[in-house]
């Protein structure tokens, strides 16, 4: 099963028994999603429940807030991460902070879910990432996973969920294939493993866990060692038991993400370790990120500003070896 | 509308006006703090409004203590929450400007301009779909016409043609700038008329403000879609109480106050509705009673517990664990 299908499995069968589950975006229906995540579901559901918006990303995420208000389950579509900040406001003033300025009072069980990240010359209003900035948001769940069988059970448990879940995707991963187990029972805010492994702990998401996979051959070949990789999952809240226990083994962190660095994901990582596993390293930690520049059109440019495959190996090698891992 | 409903009417306005002073006046003592938007001149308008649309959901901006009361929420719980006392309607974690009751369908209390109209849009299609007939109703003021949230929702709610009240309330100023300055026209309803069915109505004339929203309520029951309704008012006070209003005059002022909604409304009670001086006084004594209630339940409720702060950010709480 490809990753894109997988979610379409996740939001067909919630709709298919809860009927006030409506999924709202531009081109979800007739059109069949921009990357097909929702392709189908217009003939099974209805024009009503699978509905196409004008773009207008403020009124997509808006009306959604309103929908659980009003007592139904929406899941919101994003065409990409850059148009969500035109619903910055919707989603950080209202569905994140409803909740609490009412005292409990609301409930907005709702999605909002969106592709992000540099997929192939798309440039720079087209490929960034967001996560840092929604991650720092209380009131807000944020998932962003790399697995399809992930993909699968945690937008399942995201549109299930009674708390604002922002849904992190990557428009590189909805064509990875993948098993997807069914009857699992899956915590999609604990960490997934990836690899396990001794001597260095590498921590990534989304698409950037699938390039520190790549690496890992190479890293553990030139350094003699073996990584252990973990995968995040949630964004918000962290599965910091999985990280420190993983920490405790290795001695060794390596943060790897694709937004920019300054400022990036990877700094809450980092600080929690310097914090709270200062004792537990033999090495100051690793954080491979993006540059912090806007993404270029340029294939080469582009392939430059954010971590690949062969740079992560690189600079792995590079700090192990002056670390003596 | 009818004798009963006319008393109630009044009284809610006295009682408004009575609870926006001492509001005020608590403001100076320093036992409301926080930004306070007095309704002050505009009673008759959101009294009436409220109490036409009987039944539906509304949505409100961050000058709402007179609304909320007007559908039902308790004044004491208002007062309350305005000191942010736990007794208040959000816990004391809202203020003035974020009071929200579900179960009256009143969803505050909103202090992004424009913010709330998505919502109240989401509301509505949640409403059609689930086959109910009363819609939403959205409250909000001139200047927030002229922002973007407001037009894509003009084009969403007539494009589905949803059961969407839209109230604007023109009382010609945002915070402290005049509507010439900031759009073509005086008349915001201009705006909408594109998209559907447009009223204006004087909303100092509470009466007149009712039948126009029994009216465009029904349009709506009827399944025509959209409505917008303009009523021009006044607002005696600053923009909030941290606002000196020095940029009106004093002859802007007094012409203005000169359309007093309460003054007018109590004549109605006299001549309509025949109500005695005695009825009229007796209404006015309950309503500054009630005032001084709120303000003692107010002062003497507990302080939220310290451990409250970390309650109601999710529904389903889940600590991130530190080893």
């Amino acid at each position: 099963m490809l990753y894109r299908e997988a979610l379409n499995r996740a939001i067909d069968e919630v709709m298919s028994v809860d009927e006030t589950v409506v999924t709202l975006g531009e081109d979800v229906g007739l059109y069949g999603g921009s990357f097909r995540v929702t392709e189908g579901l217009v003939e099974k559901y209805g024009e009503k429940r699978v509905i196409d918006t004008p773009i207008a990303e403020l009124s997509i995420v808006g009306n959604a807030v309103g929908m659980a208000i009003g007592g139904l389950r929406p899941i919101a579509e994003l065409m990409t991460g850059n148009f969500s900040l035109l619903a910055f406001d919707q989603i950080i003033n209202h569905m994140a902070k409803l909740r609490y300025m009412s005292n409990g009072k609301l409930t907005l069980p709702m999605v909002v879910r969106f592709p992000q990240g540099v997929s192939k010359q798309l440039a720079a209003q087209h490929s960034e990432s967001y996560e840092q900035m929604l991650s720092a948001v209380p009131g807000l769940r944020v998932l962003s996973v790399n697995d399809v069988n992930y993909a699968y059970h945690a937008l399942k448990y995201a549109i299930l969920s009674d708390d604002p879940v922002v849904f992190i995707e990557h428009e590189l991963l909805y064509n990875k294939k993948g098993e997807v187990d069914f009857t699992q029972e899956l915590d999609p805010f604990k960490a997934r493993i990836a690899k396990e492994g001794s001597d260095i702990t590498i921590v990534s998401y989304l698409k950037m866990l699938d390039d520190v996979m790549l690496a890992v051959p190479e890293i553990e070949k030139e350094l003699g060692c073996s990584c252990e990789v973990i995968d995040l999952c949630s964004l918000n809240p962290i599965d910091y038991a999985t990280l420190s226990k993983s920490i405790e083994k290795t001695s060794r962190l390596v943060m790897v993400e694709e937004d920019h660095k300054t400022g990036g994901y990877g700094t809450q990582i980092i600080a929690w370790a310097a914090e709270e596993m200062f004792y537990a390293l033999d090495a100051a930690p690793l954080r491979l990120a993006g540059e912090d520049v806007p993404i270029p059109y340029n294939r080469k440019l582009e392939l430059a500003s954010i971590p690949t495959p062969e740079s992560i190996a690189q600079k792995v090698i590079e700090w192990g070896r002056k670390n003596d891992v | 509308m009818n004798k009963l409903l006319a008393e109630e009417m009044y009284y809610l306005m006295v009682l408004g006006r009575a609870f926006e002073y001492a509001a005020k006046e608590n403001y100076m003592k320093g036992n409301v703090s926080g930004f306070l938007h007095l309704d002050i001149g505009q009673e008759g308008f959101s009294v009436a409004a409220i109490k036409a649309f009987e039944k539906g959901d509304i949505f409100s901006t961050y000058r709402e203590h007179i609304m909320a009361m007007a559908r039902g929420i308790e004044p004491k719980a208002v007062m309350a929450e305005l000191f942010g006392k736990a007794t208040g309607v959000s816990g004391g974690k809202g203020g003035s400007m974020h009071l929200f009751e579900p179960s009256r369908f009143f969803y505050g209390g909103d202090a992004i301009v424009g913010g709330h109209i998505p919502n109240a849009v989401g509301c509505a299609y949640a409403r059609d779909l689930q086959g109910s007939e009363d819609g939403v109703m959205v409250i909000f003021g001139d200047g927030t016409t002229n922002g973007g949230a407001f037009f894509e929702s003009l084009n969403i709610a007539a494009t589905h043609k949803l059961p969407l009240l839209f109230l604007c309330e023109n009382n010609e100023y945002a915070i402290g700038t005049n509507i010439k300055r900031a759009a073509p026209f005086r008349e915001q309803a201009k705006k909408a008329e594109p998209y559907m069915l447009t009223y204006e109505v004087d909303g100092m004339d509470a009466e007149a403000v009712y039948k126009t929203v029994r009216e465009a309520q029904k349009n709506i029951q009827e399944g025509h879609g959209p409505v917008f309704i303009e009523a021009f008012t006044c607002r005696y006070e600053g923009h909030s109480v941290s606002d000196s209003n020095a940029y009106r005059s004093t002859q802007e002022m007094n012409h203005c106050k000169a359309k007093d909604p309460i003054k007018r409304f109590k004549k109605e009670l006299q001549e309509k509705w025949l109500c005695s001086e005695d009825e009229i006084q007796t209404i006015e004594q309950k309503a500054q009673k009630t005032v001084e209630e709120a303000v003692e339940y107010a002062q003497n409720s507990p302080e939220p517990q310290p451990n409250v702060l970390f309650e109601n950010v999710f529904y389903e709480e889940r600590k991130n664990v530190v080893s």
